[in-house]
């Protein structure tokens, strides 16, 4: 690597106009520091907007947190990988930069036995230890589903003064928003439990089968280990099995117009309405704690909430229902054909090798679900019933006239809207007036206004200088960082600016015109046959994959849920291309070629 | 009976009465050989009747294509002239003790004398008249394939020896092949230029250094239908590199594929992954010349190729696949790896057009013992994670 081929430092990085007093907004270990520029500024730092796509409010960093912190202590400190700890992570112009920690040589042996044992235990115990998980994050997502946050009485109940319960109101809702945050925390512990582990595992057969056969394409091999009924995919089977059981109940078309509520009204009063609202009922709990977004940030909105999202998908499918058109997932070809592949490859291996391949396949086979499905489990249904606890919370703030903004608490960061709370419960105890309502207001709207400034400039796609080679899995297989993948940002927009190279994520060759879309509101632009191009998609966008033709993002590996849907959907798919998003406009026509891993803009 | 079928060779039944022996061929017609099969059975097999285990008979190219046709593929209709042929018409011109006589004289490292001698021999060959009965009966086959057309069906005119595509012994590149030959009598004189071919100056030299009979090896020839190639080329049902029996290697370029056999041009290349048919890597040659179909002329012509599709790759993903799809069911029908001939049909819709031309055993790689490491220097299991955390994957990756 040349002196000139590095990235921007982020202590010359300067934030966009209008963000000015942005560092107030994330906690301080979150920060690049001056007393820490040294050592920093020698540490390369790659931007995940695969994940965080967008500028963060103040409250959503607790995600940020957590999510950081608890993928790295299963790699530290339950089960001692051998090289690898955590990844590092910092804010910086409201994105997230993320810097994978080694283990030291001398202290990689020392590591090996007891990754053996504990890795080997829930290798070994896999299943009845997944069983269990199921049971913990059930418990995790009642436990918050039961939490209140109501506004203070005039008085404590009579019936405690009665029973000598010497606590009053205040003690259980800031008990219950330490609980939310706590159990918060627990969903983020639980959701890396396994996904290390998943991950090794898959990349252990994925590097076997490149040993064995050169050049394998990335797609044939996830196509050999990918599961066919996933978990994240029956939100939007549900869908489907509606829109058909719609038309054949002959009650669709007075599902085809109106507001949600008009429309459910229309049906129950047809002859066979009972039924399909009886099944679209059944489907809600739990398939539509399902997001449009990722579950990481405050705004992302869920089906069960905004039900005309979940609503406007199945318009769409009883439309090419009544087309004829087939909308269930190929399911038996997709099984058909993994069969067919993973045959084919055993057979050209000898009598040595064929049971090894066996082995490894199995075990990534064994694994992968947990891969697949944790998504749906955590930063569907949990965060999404966390996220709904703390609108709860926003909205006791608004009622008590702490703010008016439908979104204030989330500009306040999790230790302030403690703070928060506590003057509420203060001033209520105290007899006096909240300080809140005269402080929280104006700075609300400030960082608002900074955090909309922020969103102007998009992330560096690094910092500083990339290693000469990238070794930690994470970063190689979720994040699609490879030492081809930097060199190619290097580059950037020089060269050939009509054809970007990315990885080939989902096979097929279709041409189209580009519909760029930068967040899920944007999604009701799309039209049918167009191409999506997107920083990064969602799973829960799968409704939308029913209309596009191919995907292309800016970031994303060969794991990401991206990938991992469009290969299912059958939809071609170019993932981190760098930056499509900004380099393609909407209406320009492209060529995208998933199985090479090319776009190319014709008009 | 004469029904318009486009089916596969892949096939040959008599038809629906045993007395009137039919043969289905590629492209759609079907003919009743009824009259050239009597008294010509000795000299001429259409591939589609021919057993592939008939070398000695059919010489390897012929045969080879009777292997192909057994295999499912697609191939240009045509027969081959047997070795029968041959022999009996060095008999008839008692020409055996001629050439034996002048083989004789052959100085394994003379080059100059056995040039001389090489003319002499194929003078002896090509002079005189083929004997009626067997010019009659090529007459005949030829007469069939042209059954549709008023002039006369162009043809390759191939020479199939019985030492070719020996496992071990890879004449290839013996013998002349005459493309774009049209008419019955230019038939018949290409036919004697390619038993004269037994007896070129290589081919002597060859067989003097190998301590090979002159007069042991016969020479069939094999007469086939042309394509008109839009392109052609060579695939190899593993990787000729290093072996690697996961990968379809295929070399294209414009037009015929002679010149890319040959050696003369620099092909396009694509490496395939033969489970998911999809390229892994690709090298677009620029393609300076073709060699093409020059109908009025009645011959083969090289032309320069437009600038704008120099760079072009000579096949589409379609046909590219289509190819990759033909050479594996190939290799999968005789099971061992293949090196096979093939071309694009610019008149034929099925397939992607693609039709092969030629097929043999590979021999390099099919033959070495493949090296592995034994089972356990494979970990499974938790080890086999371990050993992958451990070793950075990076380090381990291709380009």
């Amino acid at each position: 690597m040349t002196a000139q081929a590095r990235f921007p430092s982020p202590y010359d990085l300067k934030a966009p106009p209008g963000a000015e007093g942005w560092r107030d907004l994330y906690p301080y270990y979150s920060l690049f520091q001056e007393e820490l520029k040294a050592g920093d500024e020698k540490r390369f730092w790659f931007c995940d907007a695969q994940h965080w796509p967008t500028p963060f409010r103040p409250f959503d960093t607790i995600m940020v947190d957590y999510a950081c912190k608890c993928l790295g202590q299963y790699n530290t400190r339950h089960l001692m990988v051998p090289p690898a700890n955590g990844v590092d992570y910092r804010i910086h112009n409201g994105y997230l930069y993320m810097n994978p920690i080694a283990v030291p040589p001398d202290k990689i042996p020392g590591r090996v036995p007891l990754f053996l044992e504990r890795a080997g235990f829930y290798f070994q115990n896999w299943n009845k230890l997944l069983d269990n998980w199921h049971v913990k994050v059930r418990k995790v997502i009642d436990d918050l589903g039961a939490l209140k946050f109501e506004p203070l009485p005039d008085m404590v109940p009579k019936e405690w003064i009665f029973e000598g319960r010497g606590l009053d109101n205040t003690f259980e809702l800031l008990e219950n928003y330490d609980r939310a945050i706590q159990l918060c925390y627990k969903a983020w512990q639980y959701h890396f439990e396994f996904l290390n582990l998943g991950y090794a595992a898959y990349l252990d057969f994925f590097g076997f089968c490149k040993e064995q056969f050169p050049n394998i394409p990335d797609q044939a091999i996830a196509r050999m280990v990918q599961g066919i009924d996933v978990d994240l995919f029956r939100p939007d089977d549900e869908l489907k099995k509606l829109a058909r059981l719609a038309v054949e109940l002959g009650v669709d078309d007075a599902l085809m117009s109106g507001s949600v509520d008009q429309a459910l009204k229309a049906v129950a009063a047809r002859p066979n309405g009972k039924k399909w609202i009886d099944t679209w009922e059944a489907a809600k709990d739990p398939w539509f704690n399902f997001t449009s977004g990722n579950g990481f940030y405050s705004a992302d909105k869920y089906w069960i909430e905004h039900l005309d999202i979940p609503f406007g998908y199945l318009r769409n499918y009883i439309t090419q229902v009544k087309k004829g058109v087939k909308i269930e997932r190929p399911t038996a070809e997709v099984a058909a054909e993994r069969e067919r592949i993973t045959k084919e490859y055993a057979e050209l291996l000898n009598s040595e090798t064929r049971p090894v391949f066996e082995q490894k396949l199995g075990l990534a086979r064994t694994v992968f679900p947990y891969v697949e499905n944790h998504n749906f489990y955590i930063e569907h249904w949990s965060l999404g019933v966390f996220w709904r606890k703390m609108r709860e919370l926003n909205d006791l703030f608004i009622k008590v006239g702490f703010w008016a903004d439908p979104d204030g608490l989330f500009f306040l960061s999790p230790s302030e809207a403690r703070q928060a709370l506590w003057d509420y419960c203060s001033a209520w105890g105290v007899g006096a007036d909240p300080t809140g309502p005269h402080y929280w207001p104006q700075r609300i709207d400030k960082r608002k206004r900074i955090v909309a400034a922020l969103a102007t400039q998009k992330p560096q796609p690094a910092l500083n200088e990339p290693p000469e080679v990238v070794t930690e899995p994470f970063t190689i297989m979720l994040w699609g960082i490879t030492t081809d993948r930097i060199n190619s940002w290097l580059k950037g927009t020089a060269g050939n600016s009509k054809q970007l190279t990315g990885m080939a994520a989902s096979p097929g060759a279709v041409e189209g015109p580009a519909r760029v879309i930068r967040s899920a509101d944007e999604l009701d632009q799309v039209k049918d046959g167009e191409i999506l191009v997107t920083p990064v998609t969602a799973p829960s966008w799968a409704p939308v994959f029913s209309k596009i033709s191919a995907t292309v993002t800016d970031i994303g590996g060969m794991m990401s849920h991206a990938a991992i849907v469009c290969r299912e959907y059958g939809l071609p798919a170019v993932t981190a291309t760098g930056s499509a998003s900004s380099l393609i406009k909407t209406g320009q026509r492209l060529r995208v070629d998933g199985s090479k891993g090319e776009v190319t803009i014709l008009s | 009976m004469g029904e318009q079928r486009a089916c596969r060779l892949d096939v040959y039944d008599f038809g629906e009465t045993a007395a009137v022996p039919v043969v289905k061929m590629a492209f759609g017609s079907e003919a009743s050989m009824e009259g050239a099969r009597v008294g010509s059975a000795r000299y001429v097999v259409h591939f589609a009747e021919a057993s592939p285990a008939d070398h000695s008979r059919l010489g390897g190219k012929c045969a080879g294509l009777a292997t192909l046709i057994s295999a499912g593929a697609v191939v240009p209709t045509g027969f081959a002239v047997t070795t029968h042929a041959y022999t009996d018409m060095l008999e008839a011109h008692a020409l055996h003790g001629e050439i034996a006589k002048r083989a004789h004289r052959i100085v394994a490292e003379d080059v100059g004398g056995q040039a001389a001698i090489a003319r002499e021999i194929r003078e002896l060959i090509t002079a005189p008249p083929i004997p009626a009965e067997i010019a009659e009966a090529v007459r005949s086959g030829y007469r069939a394939l042209c059954r549709q057309r008023s002039e006369g069906m162009p043809v390759a005119v191939r020479s199939s020896g019985t030492a070719e595509d020996l496992p071990d012994a890879s004449f290839a590149g013996q013998g002349d092949t005459y493309l774009w030959v049209v008419g019955e009598d230019a038939v018949l004189d290409r036919v004697k230029h390619c038993w004269a071919s037994l007896f070129t100056a290589r081919a002597i030299s060859y067989r003097a250094k190998q301590g090979l009979g002159h007069l042991d090896l016969a020479m069939a020839v094999g007469i086939q239908n042309m394509v008109n190639a839009c392109a052609a080329g060579v695939a190899m049902s593993l990787d000729p590199s290093n072996g690697d029996r996961s990968k379809i290697v295929i070399e294209s370029t414009w037009g015929l594929g002679e010149p890319l056999v040959s050696g003369q041009i620099t092909p396009d290349s694509f490496v395939l992954d033969k489970v998911l048919l999809e390229p892994v890597k690709r090298a677009i040659a620029p393609k300076l010349q073709e060699l093409v179909a020059d109908p009025a002329a009645r011959r083969t012509v090289m032309r320069e190729v437009a600038p704008a599709r120099q760079k072009e790759p000579s096949l589409t993903d379609k046909q590219l696949r289509a190819v990759a799809q033909a050479v594996k069911a190939v290799e999968k029908a005789l099971g061992a790896p293949q090196d096979v001939e093939w071309a694009i049909d610019a008149e034929r819709r099925e397939d992607e057009g693609v039709v092969l031309l030629q097929s043999r055993p590979e021999t390099v790689w099919s033959t070495k013992k493949v090296g592995s490491k034994p089972a356990n220097a494979y970990a499974t299991g938790i080890e086999g994670v371990l050993s992958t955390l451990m070793s950075p994957l990076a380090a381990r990756r291709g380009a």
